[in-house]
């Protein structure tokens, strides 16, 4: 018995290194992809094929990167200080779609009566591209935070409600009958089995609209702004500096996928249960 | 119909029970009684309302006319232990092991310690202590369908119902689920109705067998088997059972 247990073990650690081994390779490989991209940017754009006024070397941009940590020209703060607009900007919205946006698609999805109320009017709302309710947004609420908040919630708004609602639809039925037969009240369903069996789904939807709002970020900052990564965009377009603009891309593109890392994380512990048979 | 001399006390009696979809009808008229702790099979051809008929024993569906009583009271899932094994496999997939099995138990608002006896009595029995803490997700279908077999007799039910929980599994699995059912309803003393198109199955399992006829359904005959426990399929008289329950289902 314990022999095989040992056998076992052995087993396991062989099979666990392998794995590492592997992982570590994939790491490489994209890595290597990367720093290839970046290769032949730089060797196409120093062999003169493309004009450097125009698009920048990786190295430059490294460098303008640099520099923007501690200094504030041409668009007058410094990197630091628009990151953190711009995500308290995107924070606002994202959060407050998921707050407003996943209760609403459950309720839609679980009750009859809240669905037919409220579904005609979200499906008027929902085909409006959300940089449509721009104008509308600046004369109601001016052009301060609230206001760029409330177009991201426009972008994040709809997938947070559509896919809780099917996410929530979706529930298996034998599973609503099981609880049924144990004699439990519908609302004691609802957030029993309703709610966890939607959530692979949910998350999808923050997902979705996670990428939403952090892209809508450059058309929400147009609507003025004195500083944020949009903002900062703007600028460089202004005073015809490509090395800003994609700095600007850049820390957008990076913060991004950084959010989109921690939405894994909490996805990963919160369905630790969702196992692929 | 003979009434067979059972002298246990009546659990459950049907009458009257009859289901119609619109025009059509499923269930005719149905009547018989079941007895406390006693083990019933309904076997009758697919597709002649069988699921229909548990489905108005939990009240998923309501009856057209006529009525299910248990302990002379109408059938309500609030108010009486009713527990059923659905086809499909039914795991909560976001619980463990041990919550699922909790799940019926948490539902009736039983006090933690009782609960927390029950979970463990039935970890013992169906051999899951080992998994306890796992997903459904993370075991085999047919340790899954022992955790759900697990999650209805925690429930110590009134009338535990079952349907085709054996569907999809092969000989051997079944077999050795069968033997845990008949374990399990022995120790804890349960009413358990059984239902599946398996005669096999059927006649290894049951105390008595009610066979339904093609739909519409009505009660084509109750059949006593008359065999201890654990049965032998290979038996002469077992074979004689199985063989006379099939003509019945197949003459129509």
């Amino acid at each position: 018995m314990s022999v095989d247990k040992k056998k076992l073990e052995e087993g396991l650690k062989k099979y666990q290194n392998q794995q590492k081994k592997l992982s570590l390779k994939y790491a490489l490989l994209s890595a290597a992809g990367i720093l290839g991209f970046l290769l032949i940017w730089q060797a196409v754009v120093k062999m003169g094929l493309v004009n450097e006024a125009r698009l920048p070397t990786p190295v430059t941009i490294l460098e303008t990167l640099i520099y923007k940590v501690s200094n504030e020209s041409p668009d007058g703060s410094v990197l630091m200080v628009n990151i953190l607009a711009s995500l308290q900007v995107a924070l606002t919205g994202f959060l407050s779609a998921i707050v407003i946006g996943i209760p609403l698609g459950l309720f839609m999805g679980w009750w009859e009566y809240a669905d037919r109320f409220i579904r005609p009017i979200f499906e008027l709302i929902r085909p409006i591209p959300p940089i449509a309710w721009i104008p509308l947004v600046v004369v109601w609420m001016g052009i301060g935070l609230q206001a760029k908040a409330l177009i991201i919630f426009f972008t994040a708004f709809v997938p947070c409600v559509i896919n809780a609602y099917t996410g929530i639809k979706l529930t298996n039925k034998t599973l609503i009958n099981v609880s049924k037969t144990f004699g439990a009240s519908n609302f004691e369903i609802f957030y029993k089995v309703g709610i966890p069996s939607s959530l692979p789904m949910v998350f999808a939807g923050i997902r979705v609209a996670l990428g939403n709002s952090w892209s809508t970020l450059v058309a929400a900052e147009m609507l003025a702004a004195s500083a944020g990564l949009g903002y900062m965009i703007q600028i460089g377009r202004t005073v015809a500096r490509p090395d800003i603009v994609i700095v600007g891309m850049v820390v957008i593109g990076a913060i991004g996928a950084i959010l989109s890392g921690l939405l894994s994380l909490c996805e990963r512990r919160l369905l630790k249960w969702k196992v692929n048979r | 119909m003979a009434e067979f001399e059972d002298n246990r006390p009546l659990k459950v009696e049907v009458k009257g029970l009859t289901k119609r979809f619109g025009d059509l009808l499923v269930l005719d008229d149905l009547n018989f009684n079941i007895r406390k702790g006693e083990f019933v099979c309904v076997v009758g051809p697919t597709g002649c309302g069988k699921t229909t008929f548990l489905n108005c024993l939990t009240r998923i569906h309501m009856p057209s006319e006529g009525d299910l009583y248990i302990d002379g009271v109408p059938a309500d899932p609030r108010k009486h232990n009713i527990s059923f094994v659905f086809q499909e496999p039914s795991s909560l997939p976001w619980m463990t092991v041990e919550d699922n099995i909790a799940y019926g138990l948490k539902i009736k608002k039983l006090p933690q310690a009782e609960i927390d006896r029950r979970v463990n009595r039935i970890l013992d029995l169906m051999g899951l202590q080992e998994v306890r803490k796992v997903y459904p997700g993370e075991l085999s279908v047919s340790a899954e369908q022992r955790v759900i077999i697990g999650r209805s007799f925690a429930m110590e039910p009134d009338l535990l119902l079952m349907d085709e929980p054996y569907g999809q599994m092969d000989v051997k699995v079944r077999f050795y689920l069968e033997d845990e059912v008949i374990r399990l309803w022995r120790e804890l003393g349960s009413t358990v109705v059984f239902i599946t198109h398996n005669i096999e199955e059927a006649v290894y399992v049951a105390e008595r067998v009610i066979i339904l006829s093609n739909k519409p359904a009505h009660i084509k005959e109750e059949l006593k088997i008359d065999l201890p426990h654990p049965r032998n399929i290979a038996d002469p008289k077992f074979i004689e059972y199985r063989n006379y329950i099939t003509d019945k289902i197949k003459w129509w």
